[in-house]
């Protein structure tokens, strides 16, 4: 297969340009193309969720797109989750209530709580823990990574009002 | 600066984790992230068949490829002997190991038949499939308790049988008031971390060094097997941890893969880099645990067990993997768990099936052996006319038969059973729950007709593999202290809990410890991450350490800095201190280190250095224990299993960090879940593997999870080390089959109906409508 494109893509509100084939997932393309390696592939066909990223603000699976489908549009990544050295609550909290041991699904488990509360900064405990469930974690067996996310999104609340 | 009167305490303090920085940031390193400058990328063609004979392979039109460099079969590494297992004391496995590329015969589907290398993993995969494979079928055996079928001409699919034995089981069973008699199955399920396996090998033939980056779990003991296996000197061979995406036995030890990429390495003078993806990984990483046990036992009439007789079938997949045969040997050494057991008999029939090769899993043998025996004491409960939590009570072991030594050998030395109190442990556990409340809500909610009943389990775990480990301790001159181990992470926090171990000896605030491991070139020996070990010797070994770097930096800060004896002194956060008054001038670590810099240490007669080796050795392990207990209520109409509650108790001796003891019991616990109502490796009848996604085979999610309770207890310290740690990384996991089943048949109304793990919402209908049919 051939044919590569030229694309630009907006990380973490920085330009990449690239050079992809078409059938290259996003996931590849932030890895190998711009260098971003904290988005993880951890099953490449959807489901386990570790290489959440924020597409326009919405988590989606960066291992389910291409890259070319990204064009335009304004992705977030791990990398760009911190404001320089300070540390997003959401991840400060993973740190302080041990919300991950082996750290592989951390990035996609920030992205996707990072996606969520900025639009349900209210959300209550059962859809935090559905919408969670949406990510798979082999470590902790989920109940510090939802006190994790249940204590950022009280604190971001409280920070707002 | 004032210093602190007092040295803080870090043993057994929940201290945040030095590991979680970069990982919260996108800075992990794992596998895939790890890349050389011209490396190739190796994709493996893998047998679609499950037995056949290797008729042809065509390379050709896969060499047309773009980007395709190289595509190996069998004759290509026929120099490279089969992968080794471990010593071991079991005679006739050699025949029985995998050749990193099938010769003759394939075995199972996912067997490595060739291997393509090209410039970009795409290609390699377009490549791959170009790779024509054909193999002529022949039968394949897919249950360990059908009669043993042909490996090859003259050697039939059972390499072995194990057999253990003490007392009088013939005798027990004449004179018994009467015998329980069960049928068990434990499915095929793994470990499935979240991250793939990852191999990138280099030479650098400057230095003649071959690395392999991606290692883990025991990089020394893996370094000398690839060493052999390629004809190299061990000194020339180097292995690098990285981070590593959860490790639960599976990760880290020697595949095809990790041999391959190596040898590649060496011939092309380029580095070559495998990722395996999420298929590759459910047909070819180790899958575990699948036995089938037909278990009696003979008991008075006080329901008090008298002897165990088992014989049971271990399905193997279809080659010997790196553990030998210890994950039956184990599970035919714990059978008898906690309980007094006078007379016992395990016959282990060791097989070979047309399946995935299996090895360890956390808590291996035990999460078996533990479902096995607890089924029985429910199944004794039921006969005797007792309470299940009275028939534990009345077989369990007393702190009056400790230390309890049961005349069986486990890797080589008679099972030792260090300390425990397993009767308070037991009474802890059921009143933190509140059991006895519990059977009365429970009795009212089942006569309103809700399907809900409770589960009890008591397990015996191991940890802390021995014989020995060593850590070696610097200061640097900049004050910042670093061990290094020759253990491993696995991603349970081996860098924090070293760290805290090293702080609180020496005297200095923990994060001001780096904790060096999985690297080959910065000390020589090691035995790594796995059957719970870590804390239990690693840990002891830098407690050892850290206590002569301690008197080394006291007695030179006494003769040559301070002008006091050493007994006045004292090591507070990095400094030493007057302990009579603590805001007088002090010396750093930082300082007496430049005092031992080789120069001015040599001119003085001293060893160079702030720095020392910590060696501990034991020939035994360390035993904790635990309760779980359960709540559960099943949908008559699905099969489905909802659990309300759970508690996880664990004595585990000394907690250095209870939080991270608890992530690894509450991580474990949810493990373990899978295993005992999702997760199995299914096949149809020619062998082909049906759950090779994570559609198919199903991990708990969030929404699986119960409310998980945690007893965290230390009433019973090892003995065996100087801390009294025990382990605690397969602390959840082992009890949670035995559980969730004696729960099951408390809320539907029928002892030992639960009798095959997982209880899938099919099998548990089945159940049900046989219970409709013959209501008992």
């Amino acid at each position: 297969m051939s044919g590569e494109i030229d694309i630009n893509l907006n990380v973490n509100g920085r330009n990449h340009a690239v050079r992809v084939e078409p059938r290259r997932t996003l996931v590849d393309t932030l890895r190998e193309q711009c260098g971003l390696t904290g988005t993880n592939a951890g099953c490449e066909h959807g489901v386990c969720g570790a290489c959440t990223v924020l597409l326009d603000g919405e988590p989606v699976r960066a291992c389910l797109m291409f890259a070319v489908q990204a064009q335009g549009r304004r992705l977030r990544t791990i990398e760009g989750l911190a404001e320089g050295d300070k540390l997003h609550p959401l991840q400060q909290a993973f740190i302080d209530h041990h919300g991950l041991q082996c750290g592989f699904c951390t990035p996609g488990f920030l992205m996707l709580a990072a996606g969520v509360l900025e639009r349900r900064p209210d959300i209550n405990d059962d859809d935090l823990r559905e919408v969670l469930s949406s990510n798979l974690c082999r470590c902790t067996g989920y109940k510090n990574i939802l006190k994790a996310v249940r204590a950022a999104a009280d604190q971001m609340r409280g920070a707002k009002t | 600066m004032n210093a602190p009167a007092t040295r803080q305490k870090f043993i057994g303090r929940s201290v945040t984790r030095l590991e979680d920085l970069p990982l919260v940031q996108g800075r992990g390193r794992y596998a895939a992230s790890i890349s050389f400058p011209h490396q190739l990328h190796m994709r493996v063609v893998r047998s679609a068949h499950a037995h056949g004979k290797i008729v042809s392979i065509d390379t050709a039109a896969a060499l047309a490829m773009p980007g395709c460099f190289a595509v190996w079969t069998a004759a290509d590494v026929a120099a490279i002997p089969p992968i080794e297992f471990r010593p071991t004391h079991i005679k006739g496995l050699e025949p029985y190991r995998q050749y990193v590329l099938a010769r003759e015969r394939v075995r199972y589907v996912g067997e490595p038949v060739a291997v393509v290398f090209a410039e970009d993993a795409y290609q390699a995969e377009d490549a791959a499939d170009q790779v024509v494979v054909e193999i002529a079928e022949l039968p394949v055996i897919l249950d360990a308790e059908q009669l043993p079928g042909e490996f090859e001409p003259g050697r039939d699919t059972e390499p072995t049988v194990i057999r253990k034995k003490f007392g009088d089981v013939e005798g027990a069973f004449r004179e018994a008031q009467s015998v329980v008699e069960l049928d068990l199955i434990i499915g095929r399920h793994s470990g499935v971390p979240m991250e793939t396996r990852g191999a990138i090998a280099r030479h650098d033939a400057t230095r003649d060094v071959l690395e392999l980056h991606g290692a883990t779990k025991r990089p020394h003991p893996n370094r000398d097997l690839l060493a052999k296996m390629l004809g190299r000197s061990p000194s020339s061979v180097h292995l690098y941890e990285c981070h590593i995406g959860g490790g639960f036995g599976v990760r880290g030890e020697i595949y095809p893969e990790d041999v391959l990429v190596c040898a590649a390495a060496l011939r092309f003078g380029r580095p070559v880099k495998f990722i395996e993806d999420r298929r590759e990984n459910l047909m070819a990483c180790n899958h575990s645990r699948q036995q089938r046990h037909h278990i009696r036992a003979a008991i008075d009439a006080d329901g008090r067990i008298l002897a165990l007789d088992d014989e049971f079938f271990h399905d193997q997949g279809a080659y010997i993997r790196t553990h030998g045969a210890s994950v039956a040997d184990g599970t035919a050494t714990m059978l008898a768990g906690p309980y007094n057991v006078p007379a016992y008999r395990v016959v282990a029939h060791y097989r070979l099936t047309n399946k995935t090769p299996a090895a360890t899993y956390r808590s291996p043998g035990r999460f078996e052996s533990t479902f096995v025996i607890e089924r029985v004491l429910d199944a004794i409960a039921a006969k005797a006319g007792i309470d299940r939590v009275e028939a534990r009570r009345r077989n369990l072991l007393t702190t009056r038969q400790m230390p309890y030594t049961r005349p069986l050998d486990l890797h080589g030395s008679a099972m030792m059973i260090d300390s425990g109190d397993y009767a308070l442990l037991f009474d802890k556990t059921l009143e933190r729950f509140g059991w006895a409340q519990l059977q009365r809500d429970l009795a009212q909610r089942r006569a309103a007709g809700e399907l809900v009943g409770a589960g009890v389990a008591f397990f015996l775990e191991k940890s802390g593999l021995g014989p020995v480990e060593g850590v070696r301790i610097i200061v640097d001159t900049g004050g910042t202290v670093e061990v290094v181990t020759g253990a491993a992470s696995v991603g349970q926090g081996v860098e924090t809990v070293i760290a805290q171990i090293c702080a609180d000896t020496l005297g200095v605030d923990y994060r001001r410890v780096r904790v060096t491991h999985g690297r080959t070139d910065r000390i020589d020996y090691g035995t790594g991450a796995h059957a719970a070990r870590v804390t239990v010797m690693t840990g002891s070994a830098t407690h050892i350490a850290a206590l002569k770097v301690r008197a080394k930096a006291l007695e030179i800060a006494a003769s040559d800095m301070m002008e006091a004896e050493i007994d006045a002194l004292d090591i507070v956060d990095g400094r030493v201190v007057r302990k009579d008054s603590p805001d007088s001038p002090s010396v750093s670590l930082a300082q007496i280190a430049a005092a031992l810099t080789a120069a001015s240490a040599v001119a003085k007669g001293r060893e160079p250095g702030l720095s020392a080796d910590g060696v501990f050795h034991c020939e035994h392990e360390a035993y904790p224990y635990g309760a779980h207990v359960a709540v559960v209520k099943v949908d008559a109409e699905t099969g489905g299993v909802k659990i309300e509650r759970y508690l996880a108790s664990y004595d585990i001796g000394v907690a250095v960090n209870p939080m991270l003891v608890e992530g690894q019991i509450v991580g474990s616990m949810v493990q373990g879940l899978g295993g005992a109502l999702f997760e199995e490796f299914v096949y149809d009848e020619s062998g082909t593997p049906l759950a090779v996604t994570f559609a198919d085979y199903l991990l708990p999610t969030a929404l699986d999870v119960p409310p998980v309770d945690v007893l965290l207890t230390q009433d019973a310290p090892s003995p065996l080390n100087p801390l009294g740690i025990k382990g605690g990384g397969e602390s959840g996991i082992t009890a949670v089959g035995a559980v969730i089943a004696s729960a099951i048949d408390d809320a539907i109304g029928r002892a030992g109906a639960v009798t095959q793990l997982p209880v899938t919402p099919q099998r548990l209908h089945a159940i049900l409508k046989r219970r409709q049919q013959s209501p008992q």
